[in-house]
Parts: structure tokens; C-alpha cells; sequence
């Protein structure tokens, strides 16, 4: 198949009207008519389900939560970017989307990237509306703060809980559609597979978590909402329950997945204390504008950190990155710490932290200041670790934190199912190589709210006069059989190994191998070692309980399983890609200093995989610059 | 580190419960109380019995899904904290764990320690909320709101919706937790076209779920993992004297 991303006609500032006024629309007497069904619930499930209701159109709403307010969106802290210029310095829709290409380390559209500045302003107008409590000065208006790589002030916040408020405005409106009965919310229901009818997306098999029945939900079009998939580390900064499955199953049916190798991995996470562990806390950015990263010059070194004594510690990046030192960028910040972890001096427990001390800034500011500026940081650290920061330095160390990759979707946002859509963190549309702080509410949230109800007319109003399927049309049965057996193959295996035992063994291979930094060698090795993990999975694992009840472990083991074949296609597809580009380092294609070499001439394009019986299939989306040239990306 | 835990096992909603004990070695005072319940299930797991059901999902205290008693306690012996946030370091060598699930009549149990909160999602559903469309909103900064006024409607936002409010409540009253959305939304000029009518709704809807009357006990700001003031019952309450008088 080739690729199509419809990019519409126009200059890059017209081609979103162009679209919108060519696009095909649908009367209100047959929106009615017309059913959805969305999965997922965070701000683009939420905010998409709310929007089409209101639209006229009958929604269905999965969540494998026990209430849509749960949605992992809710746990992002720092903010949202918007190109409003309140601050008067300078910032316009142009250049917020030259900072996110150039972020991106352009490998992203430019048509979706800057639609998606575009967007930014009226979004914030919409949360401001649906009564977000975002900071503001005192004189009234809306307050901003400056964020990671860019030279304006344009990041809206609600405190370090902005993820959470405009979760919660977006759980709102999706409940007020509810009480309209125009969505049917299904909480703690997880959709295991997508019903393909005559090439497009008509419903799909979930499975009741808290009752264990599996049913058939038929729609006119299914928009996939289901977030990231980092989890296929197992340690990282998401909640336990996210999960790649929906896409998964999406992409063995026939939907392209792009770039799943661009991972992106924070550099101040708390590390991880034991092999029990499972979750890794994230600490704000922030912390390094005043703190001094560093570990013991000395491999091994069993002292405390309070007895080395300054000359025997290495500032690895004030060392490493002279002009930009510890504010060095996420991903060179990341890399850095695994390079010295990796070579012997990690500190903590499992040797597998660096320190970030404030002896310094404690000297030369005060402990007042500095507990003014990070007081919850230090105390949300204590009660983690039960260690006071003030006295001696924290353990920080880089952990899984967002996904770039996900279904390929073309500029209306459809996967290459007709019919099946992907939007928020699940498709690969804006981000590129690397995503931008505060790019991530701002995505998920205008993929939802404002492209997606305005593109899926464009489609359904051709399934109006299409012929009908209902839930006993032989695809679903088919289907639903095929999800049963899967189950029941699972259930049946009775052996020896749980199933987060296999999870930590995939989890080491993927952290050590296709995360940070990457070589061709260890990408081999690694999806040998997958392609035996998965053997040994369907042949030792013990799932206890059975299907028809709530069975956690059985929901972590379907994930798994899911999680195990898309480990695989991330090495692949960091296998392919024979440069390095944003988070994507492979150390073959480095400068002498260790900087990332791009190679534009052979790899300016979007990695599409195509699934067909158990092997991948490598398409290729060329990507056009017809307005920015790429350029360098330098920290030095 | 081995603690005994005692844990509430029913097997669905009609289903009789009882506490089960567990012996369990093999933690570390790192490990967080969720993760000593992972551990524990992998036991069980190898055992060739059902793990137990808990609920769980961002483990950084925010989304609010987590939240059991423990010795006698909204999550566990600390003040204002989720259950995820809770430490095994926060008990000792031998320690007898008495782990039970969220008690009212309005969370019914589920399995073992999950309950259904869905009660909550109703109570929103009756106007937690701001009827505008998508699309309509006009400038973000052509209504000026103080900071004062988003500051404290922010203080009251900040809930998390886990339900240790009602849990702890002597009455099962969800008052904390309607209070807050309705002082959230009440405050704001974006909110002010219905007021009265969020308030009487979401109120009416608060006492048809059944749950309790509050009587200024106060338990609830204490296990309140957002700090929700009790002070936001208070102003519900003169508000909805208002809005019977003139709504």
C-alpha cells in the first residue's frame, strides 16, 4: 500500500482552512444516526467522546479504569504549551512550530506540526471555559513559565498538576454528554480487538474487568485513544495498568506502526531500590536549574556521598557539556548518566543513580531559597525515599517516560485502517524524534477536542450510504473467537514463572538494549532474546484464577503477551534506522564528541511497519521541507 | 522484612468475605505497600491461588484509583497520603497488617479489596461540569479572574476522587468530595451562569447515592491525600442557603 498523508493544498498557514472547508460535512437529522466508538479516556479519548457527542453523533467510551477520571494523562505535572505571545516576547504560531520540528529533530510533518501551534490558542480559550484553574497573575490574566529548549514564555500551568485539571475539565464534559445520554461510558472494560469488515474499522471485542464477559460493540468508526506504550520497559515513569494492546492488535489487523522505536527517556526519575519495583517516580525538570549532577570519580566507591570530597567527584556534564552543563537537554542528559552508570560508578543500592546535590546552591543561596523553590520536590523525595535532601544529595536516575512512536495516522489522523483513527500519545503525528516539554497535554489534547470531530466526517459521510453490519456479522464471531482463545491458550499454559518475572526479564533486555543508546549489535541480540522470551512466556507462565471473574493477573498477562511482538518491532525499527536522530542514539553514528549525527539524505522519513504473519514489512514516508531547512541541533 | 498481613478476601460483590492472614518475607523497608502486595500475589501466583484484587494504576499518588485500610486507617497510618505513597518502612519487623477495603454502603465491593466508586461519576454527572461546547470559548484573557480566586479554586480541584473522605466518615458522608468540585466551579465567573443549579443537582444526587450526612467530624481532612480543607463543607453549605433562597 502506499502511503498517503493528504497534506492539503495551500500554504502552510492556509492548508488546515483548506481542509476545513472542503472537507466533507454531514446534516444534523444524520450525525444521529451515525455511532462511534472511542478507547480510551484521557484528554484525547475524553475530549474527542465529549466533542462528538456534542456534535450529534451516538459515542461509546472504553476505559480499562474504574472511571474515566483515572486516565494517565492526569499525571502530567509541568504544563501546556500555547503560542498566545501574552508574554510580548516574541512568540507567534510560527515559531512555536519551528521550536517543535526543530525539537523533533525533524523528523515529523511539517503540516501537522504546525497545525498544531496553530491549534495551541483556542485550546487554551476552551480549558479556560471549561473552568481550568490555570495559575494567574495578580491583576487577573493568565500567568506562563518557560519550559525546556525554547526562548519564550508560552507553558500554561495549574501548579505541578496541570495534567490533572484539564483531565478533569475533559472527564466533565464527557460526563455531561453522559447525563445528555449521548455517551455510554464503559469503565473497566478493555478492548482486546479490532472488528475489520470489508477493509474498515467497524467495532470492536472487549472484555468486562470486573465481570470477565466478553462482548461485541459495533460502530460506524473506532478512534483509538489509548496512550503510551512505555511500558514495554516495565520500569517507567506510566501507570501500571498502560498498555499498548489496543494498538497492537490494530496494527496485526492491518494498521501501520510508525516509529516505534522513538522512546523517550527522562533523566531525573527516582531509580529504582528493588527488584520488586514497579514504578518510577519522575522529579521535576526543574531540580537541575540549581542542583549539580555528578558521581564518584573512583569505580565502586563504597563511601557515602557526604565523605567524597570535591576532588574526587566527577561533574560529568558540567565536564562533558561545558556551555550548557547540568541544563544539558533531556535526551544528551539521559545518555550521559547511562555512559557513567554503565562504567562502573552508579551510586545507591544498585549502583544505578547519579547524584544531584544541592550542597551548593544550599551554600551559596540558603536553605531558604532553595525550599522555597523546590520545598514539595524535596518533601514528595522524602517520603519516597525517606531521605532529606538538604543534607545529602538525591539519587536520581533516567527512566521510560513518553512514546513518539505509534499507529501511523495521516494528516486526518486515520491509521491505515479507513475507519480506524489514532490520536493522542497512540499515533505518531507531531513530535518527531524527540517531543518537547509541554508538547504532550497540548497534543493529545488538540487531537481530540479539534482535529479528530472535525476530520471523521470526512469519512462517515460515506458510511452513511454504506451497507450496514451489525455485531452478528461472521467478522465479530470470528473475532471474538479467535480473543477467547487467546485467553484460553493463556490460561492453560499452568507453569512455573509469574507473569511480572517474564515482564523484568523483558523489561532488562529493552532498557539495556533500545533504550538511551543503541548499537547494532545489541539490537540483534536483543530481538533474539525476545523472540525467546516470547517462547518461554507461552510455555512457563502461570496465570492462576479464571476468565469469567476479575482476574488482574490475567489482564497483566494479556498485555504482556501484547508488549513481548512490539518489543520486537522497536528493535527492528532501531535497527533500520542507521543514524541517530533525537532519542533515537545509535552510538555507530556519533561525532567524535559524542553528538548525535543525523543523515538526512537517507533517513528523512517516517518508518511505517507493516504486520503481515508474523513479520514486518518496512514502508517509507517521505518527509518534505518545504519551509524550514533542516539544521544541526547543537548543545555545545 | 516479614510482616503478617491480614487481608479482606470476597470473591464478588454478593459473595461472604472474610480476612485472610499471610505470612510474608522477603520485603524491604523500600518497597512501597503496593509492591508488597505485588510480591505478595506472585506468592500466590506460585501457590496456585487467585491473587488478590487491589486497585492501583498511576502509583504517584494522583489519579486517585488506589486506597484500603490499613489498621483501621484511610491509606494506612499517615496523614494526607495515598496508599500508593505509603512505605513499607512505615512498619516493623513482625508487624501485623490489617488490609480491608473502602467501607459504605455506597461503594459496594467488588472483589477482595476493589470497590465501585461509580457513585462519584454520578455525582459529577449531575453538573460537576460547564455547559459550553467545544468551540465556543471566546479569548482565555477577556474575563479577568483574580489570582486569590483561582488560587483557592484550585485548592479545591486538587481532589483526587479516591474516596477516602467517605471512607473514613463515621456517616459514609461524600460531602468533602462534592463540596469541593462545587466550590471548584462555583467560584469561578466561568461557573456563575449555573451555580445554584450545579449546587442543588449535584447535592440531591449526593443524597439519592445515599451516603451519609456530614456532622463536622473533621476525619476527613485528615486522611485527605490533596489536603482538601473541611472548610469547603462549610461554604457548600451556606451556598446552598443561597441558592434555595434565590436560585
Amino acid at each position: 500500500m502506499k502511503l498517503n498523508a493528504k497534506i492539503p493544498e495551500g500554504k502552510l498557514e492556509d492548508k488546515w482552512k483548506n481542509y476545513q472547508a472542503k472537507s466533507h460535512l454531514i446534516n444534523p437529522a444524520n450525525k444521529k444516526k451515525l455511532k462511534i466508538i472511542v478507547v480510551g479516556s484521557g484528554l484525547a479519548g475524553a475530549g474527542a467522546a465529549a466533542t462528538l457527542a456534542e456534535l450529534g453523533y451516538e459515542v461509546q467510551c472504553f476505559c480499562y479504569q474504574d472511571s474515566a477520571r483515572r486516565a494517565h494523562s492526569v499525571a502530567a505535572q509541568g504544563g501546556i504549551n500555547a503560542a498566545k505571545n501574552y508574554q510580548h516576547d516574541g512568540d507567534s504560531v510560527w515559531r512555536m512550530f519551528h521550536d517543535t520540528l526543530k525539537g523533533g529533530d525533524f523528523r515529523s510533518r511539517e503540516a501537522n506540526t504546525y497545525r498544531l501551534a496553530e491549534l495551541s490558542a483556542p485550546l487554551i480559550d476552551h480549558f479556560v471555559q471549561q473552568g481550568v484553574p490555570f495559575a494567574r497573575e495578580y491583576g487577573g490574566v493568565l500567568a506562563n513559565r518557560s519550559f525546556g529548549g525554547v526562548q519564550v514564555q508560552r507553558t500554561f500551568y495549574a501548579r505541578g498538576q496541570t495534567g490533572q485539571q484539564l483531565l478533569l475539565a475533559a472527564y466533565s464534559q464527557l460526563y455531561k454528554m453522559v447525563r445528555a445520554k449521548k455517551v455510554e461510558m464503559l469503565p473497566r472494560h478493555e478492548v482486546l480487538d479490532i472488528v475489520i469488515i470489508d477493509g474498515k474499522a467497524k467495532g470492536v471485542i472487549s472484555r468486562n474487568l470486573a465481570k470477565g464477559e466478553i462482548k461485541r460493540f459495533a460502530a460506524d468508526a473506532v478512534v483509538l485513544a489509548t496512550g503510551g506504550y512505555s511500558r514495554v520497559f516495565r520500569l517507567s515513569t506510566l501507570a501500571i495498568g498502560c498498555n499498548g494492546s489496543a494498538i497492537w492488535k490494530a496494527h496485526k489487523r492491518g494498521a501501520y506502526f510508525a516509529a516505534p522505536s522513538f522512546t523517550q527517556i527522562h533523566p531525573t526519575a527516582l531509580p529504582q531500590t528493588s527488584e520488586a519495583q514497579s514504578k518510577l517516580t519522575l522529579m521535576s525538570e526543574s531540580l537541575r536549574n540549581d542542583g549539580r549532577i555528578w558521581v564518584p570519580k573512583k569505580k565502586g566507591d563504597k563511601r557515602k556521598a557526604i565523605d567524597i570530597p570535591e576532588a574526587e567527584r566527577d561533574y560529568y556534564l558540567e565536564r562533558r557539556y561545558p556551555s550548557y552543563g547540568n541544563l544539558a537537554p533531556r535526551d544528551i542528559a539521559s545518555r550521559a548518566a547511562k555512559e557513567r552508570i554503565d562504567a562502573g560508578h552508579g551510586v545507591g543500592q544498585f549502583k544505578n543513580a547519579v547524584y544531584l546535590d544541592f550542597k551548593h546552591a544550599i551554600q551559596k543561596l540558603g536553605k531558604k531559597v532553595v525550599e522555597d523553590r523546590y520545598g514539595n520536590l524535596f518533601n514528595m523525595y522524602e517520603k519516597i525515599t525517606g531521605i532529606n535532601a538538604y543534607e545529602e544529595p538525591m539519587k536520581i536516575s533516567p527512566a521510560a517516560h513518553f512514546s513518539m512512536g505509534g499507529l501511523w495516522v495521516d494528516y486526518e489522523l486515520m491509521t491505515t485502517i479507513p475507519g480506524l483513527y489514532a490520536i493522542g500519545e497512540c499515533n505518531y503525528s507531531d513530535h518527531g524524534a524527540n517531543r518537547l516539554g509541554a508538547n504532550s497535554l497540548l497534543q493529545t489534547s488538540i487531537d481530540g477536542y479539534f482535529i479528530l470531530p472535525n476530520t471523521i466526517n470526512n469519512y462517515l459521510e460515506g458510511e452513511l450510504k454504506a451497507k450496514q453490519y451489525g455485531i452478528d456479522h461472521p467478522e465479530f464471531s470470528k473475532v471474538e473467537d479467535e480473543v477467547r482463545e487467546q485467553i484460553k491458550k493463556l490460561l492453560e499454559v499452568n507453569g512455573t514463572r509469574t507473569v511480572d518475572d517474564f515482564h523484568r526479564e523483558l523489561g532488562k533486555v529493552m532498557w539495556q538494549e533500545c533504550a538511551m543508546s543503541r548499537n547494532r549489535k545489541g539490537l540483534e541480540n536483543a530481538i533474539g532474546e525476545i523472540k525467546h522470551i516470547k517462547n518461554e512466556f507461552w510455555k512457563h507462565v502461570k496465570v492462576t484464577g479464571s476468565d469469567n471473574e476479575m482476574n488482574p493477573e490475567l489482564e497483566k498477562a494479556l498485555r504482556l503477551a501484547d508488549f513481548i511482538e512490539l518489543a520486537e518491532l522497536m528493535c527492528l525499527d532501531a535497527l533500520q534506522r542507521d543514524e541517530s536522530c533525537g532519542a533515537h542514539f545509535r552510538e555507530e553514528y556519533q561525532s567524535e564528541e559524542g553528538e548525535a549525527m543525523r543523515n538526512d539524505e537517507d533517513f528523512a522519513y517516517v518508518s511505517a511497519w507493516e504486520y503481515n504473519a508474523g513479520n514486518f514489512v518496512l514502508h517509507k514516508e517521505k518527509l518534505m521541507f518545504e519551509y524550514v531547512q533542516p539544521t544541526v541541533r547543537s548543545y555545545k | 522484612m516479614k510482616v503478617t498481613f491480614k487481608i479482606w478476601r470476597q470473591e464478588n460483590t454478593d459473595a461472604q468475605g472474610e480476612l485472610k492472614a499471610y505470612e510474608v518475607d522477603g520485603l524491604s523497608e523500600d518497597m512501597s505497600f503496593l509492591e508488597a502486595l505485588d510480591h505478595l500475589n506472585e506468592i500466590l501466583v506460585l501457590k496456585d491461588e487467585k491473587v488478590i484484587a487491589f486497585e492501583h494504576d498511576c502509583r504517584e499518588g494522583i489519579c486517585g484509583q488506589c486506597g484500603v485500610f490499613i489498621n483501621g486507617r484511610a491509606h494506612g497510618p499517615h496523614n494526607n497520603t495515598t496508599t500508593c505513597q505509603l512505605h513499607m518502612r512505615s512498619f516493623k519487623e513482625g508487624d501485623t497488617i490489617v488490609v480491608e477495603p473502602w467501607r459504605a454502603s455506597s461503594f459496594p465491593i467488588v472483589k477482595d479489596l476493589v470497590v465501585d466508586r461509580s457513585a462519584f461519576d454520578r455525582i459529577i454527572q449531575q453538573g460537576g461540569y460547564i455547559t459550553a461546547k467545544t468551540g465556543t470559548a471566546a479569548e482565555a484573557n477577556a474575563i479577568l479572574v483574580s489570582k486569590e480566586v483561582s488560587d483557592s479554586a484550585m485548592d479545591a480541584a486538587a481532589c483526587i476522587g479516591c474516596g477516602a473522605c467517605v471512607a473514613t466518615c463515621k456517616n459514609a458522608s461524600a460531602a468533602l468530595f462534592t463540596a469541593a468540585k462545587i466550590n471548584h466551579l462555583n467560584k469561578l465567573p466561568q461557573g456563575q451562569p449555573e451555580a445554584h443549579r450545579r449546587l442543588l443537582d449535584m447535592t440531591a444526587q449526593m443524597e439519592f447515592e445515599n451516603f451519609g450526612s456530614c456532622t463536622f467530624t473533621g476525619a476527613c481532612e485528615i486522611e485527605c491525600p490533596a489536603d482538601i480543607s473541611i472548610s469547603n463543607i462549610a461554604e457548600m453549605n451556606a451556598r446552598y442557603v443561597k441558592a434555595k433562597l434565590f436560585g
